[in-house]
């Protein structure tokens, strides 16, 4: 598949021989950077993906926030706080590479809040006790780190280069997250029970977030060609069902799917199918929590607006200044 | 080399008073979390929290378990300040807030770390934190109190409303005897009718203790949105007692 890297008939201005160039580099698994030629298709796929990986950032630290404010321990309060930091900086390092291909991250912030582009369909699910927190860790961060290794190789290197910082920083936090949900297995019957009752309900989101099967995802075979993708929406599925089941019975919980077995001859585990109408109605804006989650960041844009005009008249005021100090 | 003085060495109020301070105004800030008006806020306040939880657990743990101390005390046994258990308000209030309180605990830090007191290597460690938060603190005054009309007002109506909460700052704290106290006032007021001054902000003339606020917090008596916020944070840890997390 990877094979045809010519994706997309050059556009009828592309200039002599920067088409043939841009596909050499990618056949040759060689990064595409800011400055060199790239096909319109490739740079508005980037921009879109990036952007809703941003976004999701953002987004990502709401259902793990709620928790900071209650957490049952110290130590687990300072580990809370530290990882909703982080992903306000993988959302910085995000728009940043998103930057680098021409997009602008207010106008970017203002395409999440008017619900013109997406972010990932699991953050629509509500935290309901602790336990989400080391379950969101486990599979939530699991699954993002199956998606996102492989893009530390993905053809853009702005792109390349801020997976790579956001996937060591992202194991830390699963593995944070499956500790908690150990100690909380060790713990009394009520601990144990919302830890078995957080999986039951994240098992299933969790999954989805590698998106629609491949039979049904549109950019997917464009975004292989171009690398940008590595692999199928299904084949990193699998991965993760196959990485995270002995984890699931080290922990000594079990995983909501009567039909997840090992599959001898497949070498893989087989599992149910995911309920793709649910995902398709999450994304579509119909989730438990969508609309909580936007009013959230439209209320914080729109309260956060003096502050920022502030922030620019000072800036304005001082700069003023400057330039009649360097006049007088 | 330990920033964790000898349990045996540290008097226990002290530890308390500062400890409490700390993990008070750190959760205020945790507040904040997804709410900050630019990302790169969502990253300082969240930074700052995380400062400041770290000096309340080494404080907290030098006056005995932890998590005993930060759930399972009443309001009426909290030992911290008024002024840091405020609400948040609109940004200019904690921006105000953190101006009060990250100067007074520079200063303070800064004392006792020159000391040869039992906080000295924790105050060490904590002195540069409280730089970095008081500058963040002076930098966004200066923003907001020299940027638009609006901006501004909400400053000054800020600075108007903290004001009364700042005196009991430089009440004397039981063990703290190698504080100088009215001269860490004297330099605090210097300090902050400065920024307040370049920041185009009025110092306020109101008194800077009211009858009741006059080291109450030292003594356990709070205002009233203090006994709110432990119950949000204590409730989970005191549905299970007993257990590990």
């Amino acid at each position: 598949m990877t094979t045809t890297h010519a994706a997309e008939a050059p556009p009828p201005d592309a200039p002599d021989g920067l088409q043939e160039h841009f596909d050499a580099t990618i056949a040759r698994d060689q990064r595409i950077e800011p400055r060199d030629w790239m096909p319109d298709g490739y740079r508005r796929t980037l921009i879109r993906q990036i952007a809703q990986h941003a976004h999701s950032e953002i987004i990502g630290m709401q259902p793990e926030g709620e928790w900071i404010t209650r957490a049952p321990s110290l130590r687990r309060k300072a580990i809370l706080f530290a990882k909703v930091q982080d992903e306000a900086g993988h959302g910085l390092y995000l728009y940043s590479a998103a930057e680098t291909l021409g997009a602008d991250r207010d106008d970017l912030t203002q395409r999440l809040i008017e619900g013109r582009q997406k972010y990932s369909s699991i953050f629509n699910y509500p935290t309901l006790s602790f336990a989400d927190v080391g379950v969101i860790g486990w599979f939530v961060d699991g699954a993002a780190i199956c998606n996102q290794v492989p893009l530390c190789r993905s053809s853009y290197g702005p792109y390349a280069r801020a997976m790579v910082r956001i996937c060591k920083e992202e194991s830390f936090h699963q593995r944070q997250g499956y500790e908690l949900l150990m100690t909380m297995m060790r713990g009394t019957d009520a601990q144990r029970e919302m830890v078995q009752d957080a999986v039951d309900r994240w098992w299933w989101p969790s999954l989805m977030m590698f998106g629609p099967p491949d039979d049904a995802s549109p950019n997917s075979a464009r975004s292989m060609a171009w690398k940008i993708k590595r692999h199928s929406n299904d084949e990193l599925r699998r991965r993760f069902v196959d990485m995270t089941v002995p984890q699931a019975e080290k922990l000594g919980v079990t995983l909501p799917d009567p039909e997840l077995r090992w599959n001898e001859e497949a070498g893989h585990h087989d599992f149910g199918t995911p309920d793709w109408d649910e995902l398709m109605r999450v994304i579509k804006g119909d989730g438990p929590c969508n609309d909580r989650r936007m009013e959230r960041r439209r209320t914080a844009h729109e309260e956060g607006a003096w502050v920022r005009e502030a922030a620019t008249a000072h800036a304005a005021k001082q700069a003023a200044r400057a330039r009649k100090g360097a006049a007088a | 080399m330990t920033t964790t003085p000898a349990a045996e060495t540290v008097p226990t109020a002290a530890a308390l008073a500062l400890g409490d301070d700390a993990l008070v105004l750190s959760h205020r800030l945790g507040e904040w979390a997804g709410h900050a008006p630019v990302l790169e806020e969502e990253v300082a306040l969240a930074n700052i929290a995380l400062d400041l939880l770290g000096q309340a657990r080494v404080l907290l743990s030098t006056a005995g378990d932890e998590d005993e101390l930060a759930f399972r005390r009443e309001e009426r046994a909290f030992r911290n300040c008024q002024l840091v258990e405020q609400p948040n308000g609109d940004f200019a209030h904690t921006i105000a807030r953190q101006l009060f309180f990250s100067t007074y605990q520079h200063l303070l830090h800064d004392r006792l770390a020159s000391g040869d007191g039992p906080f000295a290597p924790l105050a060490g460690k904590a002195v540069k934190e409280a730089a970095y938060h008081r500058d963040h603190a002076e930098q966004w005054t200066l923003r907001l109190g020299d940027g638009t009309d609006e901006s501004h007002s909400r400053t000054q109506r800020a600075v108007d409303a903290l004001w009364r909460y700042t005196g009991e700052l430089f009440q004397p704290v039981e063990g703290l005897d190698e504080v100088d106290w009215a001269g860490l006032e004297r330099t605090w007021l210097e300090l902050v009718t400065d920024v307040l001054g370049r920041a185009t902000l009025t110092v306020p003339e109101g008194p800077r203790t009211g009858a009741w606020s006059a080291g109450a917090g030292r003594q356990g008596l709070h205002t009233e949105p203090f006994g709110r916020m432990l119950a949000e944070m204590q409730h989970l840890h005191r549905s299970h007692p007993g257990a590990t997390w």
